[in-house]
């Protein structure tokens, strides 16, 4: 088995409704997100999930120097931040990117599947 | 090189797709399996000219790899016993019974053409490690430095060991599509070959061939799937006329071309394989244009071509497929049945002005319609477009003759 991370990129400005675009809308992407998230728990496949707050909400620290610098605001400046994830525990990477596509429509955002080197 | 060595070389080529799949199954990496390959061939090298090649050359090959890939993994294992042990020990079971087909070759395409695998590298991958290219060759052939051929090789490799890209033949639910990059795969091998881009040959024969030797594996392994043997039916119809094709350095089009030229034994083969494909009766894209080609090869003058035939093909494919590139080739043979006018109306519709055969089409329409004015506008614009040294010759030769 080896792990992935499948990343839902979305727009870095939200609405009321996050990223939907009204409230039924949002309620209903949340209601087959949370059915998905069952279903990968229920077949063995989950590992951790979670959705993010706004990137606005972000601050960087780099502690590299000797006092760390802290920094409000995301790493990147860009449109499409990151906006919640799913770390998965899969045999092979045609299952991760089956698992993918149900993610997808249930969240209704595309993912990125990016293989984990290991996990501590 | 003496003989002795170029008969080895020869056959490790001939083995070398079935050798590494086969090691990639034992060993489950594909570094492991082209440097056992590697080690297998110096022995071979070695031994073969003095001791004569074995009767079973593919099986000595296969053996010998083995034992070095093991004898190699002993050594690590005493550095990193851990992932070493993972490795000695991860094909011991049997196959998952999740694929039709349990051939290690037909596993090993499938990985190779994996649509998380960017196109160029699908290409550049089957062709090392089922075609047994060099890294060079195929550079050579795709006109890019070694150096980025060899990052695109690797960087692919990587990204299936690291992402755990499977090595199996996909579910039957799958197939179609995932059978779909591996014939898009084999068949832009084959027209790089056939129409070369950039100035060396304007044919590389050794491109063409391996499609076509790719292919033939491909349908013994998959002899149910009438697109696979559709693919080999249009590709030896297509290399048939290869002889005939060019003369002098220009591309000779399809009526001008002398059909005693041909080959007679790939016109017979390829006639047999569409009537195989018409019998099984689930047509596909690669079906009709192999239909195509055998009415085309039925012909014994340009004069004799059923012309409503091949019309016909082409509205059955424009129904699978309409793209705006099957409706050019299909007005090119409508021209023929009810003149360049009905044709020039149509090939002026379609959005496929960076496109340099919808150039061709429209110079050669104009042509015949006596609109000269026009037709040496489209026929700079057709040379422009065309990386064929061959194409590009015979448009210029077509431009002289207008006056």
């Amino acid at each position: 088995m080896a792990h992935y991370l499948l990343a839902v990129h979305g727009p870095a400005e939200m609405n009321e409704f996050g990223n939907y675009g009204s409230k039924e809308e949002m309620e209903e992407a949340f209601a087959t997100t949370g059915a998905f998230n069952d279903k990968l728990k229920a077949d063995g496949y989950w590992v951790f999930a979670g959705g993010l707050e706004p990137a606005s909400t972000a601050t960087v620290v780099d502690g590299q120097g000797e006092r760390p610098i802290v920094t409000d605001g995301p790493y990147l400046e860009s449109k499409e931040v990151l906006g919640g994830f799913w770390v998965i525990d899969a045999p092979d990477l045609d299952v991760a990117l089956k698992l993918a596509a149900e993610g997808s429509k249930a969240c209704r955002g595309k993912v990125e599947v990016r293989p984990f080197q290991g996990l501590a | 090189m003496p003989e002795g060595a170029a008969a080895v070389e020869r056959v490790f080529r001939e083995e070398y797709g079935r050798l590494i799949a086969s090691l990639v199954r034992r060993f489950g990496d594909i570094d492991v399996a082209e440097e056992a390959a590697g080690e297998a061939l110096v022995t071979a090298l070695e031994k073969w000219p003095a001791s004569g090649v074995p009767p079973n050359p593919g099986g000595w090959l296969t053996t010998t790899a083995t034992h070095r890939a093991i004898d190699r993994l002993r050594r690590e294992t005493l550095r990193d016993s851990k992932h070493q042990a993972a490795l000695m020990a991860y094909d011991d079971t049997p196959h998952d019974p999740t694929g039709p087909v349990e051939d290690d070759r037909l596993r090993l395409i499938f990985t190779c053409c994996h649509p998380a695998i960017a196109s160029d590298a699908q290409v550049a991958l089957t062709l090392r490690l089922l075609g047994g290219l060099t890294v060079a060759e195929i550079a050579q052939a795709f006109l890019v430095p070694e150096t980025t051929m060899a990052q695109r090789i690797t960087r692919a490799k990587r990204k299936i060991t690291a992402a755990k890209v499977p090595y199996r033949v996909p579910e039957a639910a799958d197939l179609p599509e995932r059978l779909g990059s591996v014939l898009a795969v084999l068949f832009l091998v084959f027209n790089e070959g056939y129409l070369a881009s950039g100035e060396g040959d304007p044919v590389r024969v050794e491109l063409t061939a391996e499609a076509i030797r790719l292919a033939r594996i491909l349908r013994t392994l998959l002899p149910g799937e009438p697109e696979v043997t559709g693919l080999l039916g249009l590709m030896v119809l297509i290399e048939a006329r290869r002889q005939s094709r060019v003369r002098q350095g220009q591309l000779v089009p399809l009526d001008e071309q002398d059909r005693a030229g041909w080959d007679e034994r790939l016109v017979a083969e390829g006639h047999a394989l569409v009537r195989e494909c018409l019998a099984i009766n689930r047509p596909g894209r690669y079906q009709i244009l192999a239909a195509i080609n055998a009415v085309h090869t039925d012909a014994p003058t340009a004069a004799d071509t059923d012309w409503s035939q091949v019309v016909a093909l082409y509205d059955r494919l424009v129904r699978i497929d309409p793209s705006p590139i099957v409706a050019l080739n299909r007005a090119v043979a409508v021209a023929e049945l009810d003149g360049p006018d009905v044709a020039l109306a149509l090939v002026d519709r379609l959005p496929l002005s960076g496109y340099h055969p919808w150039h061709v089409a429209r110079a050669d329409l104009l042509r015949r319609l006596g609109r000269s004015v026009e037709a040496k506008d489209a026929y700079d614009a057709a040379i422009a477009a065309t990386q064929n040294s061959a194409e590009r010759a015979y448009l210029r030769r077509k431009r002289g003759e207008l006056v």
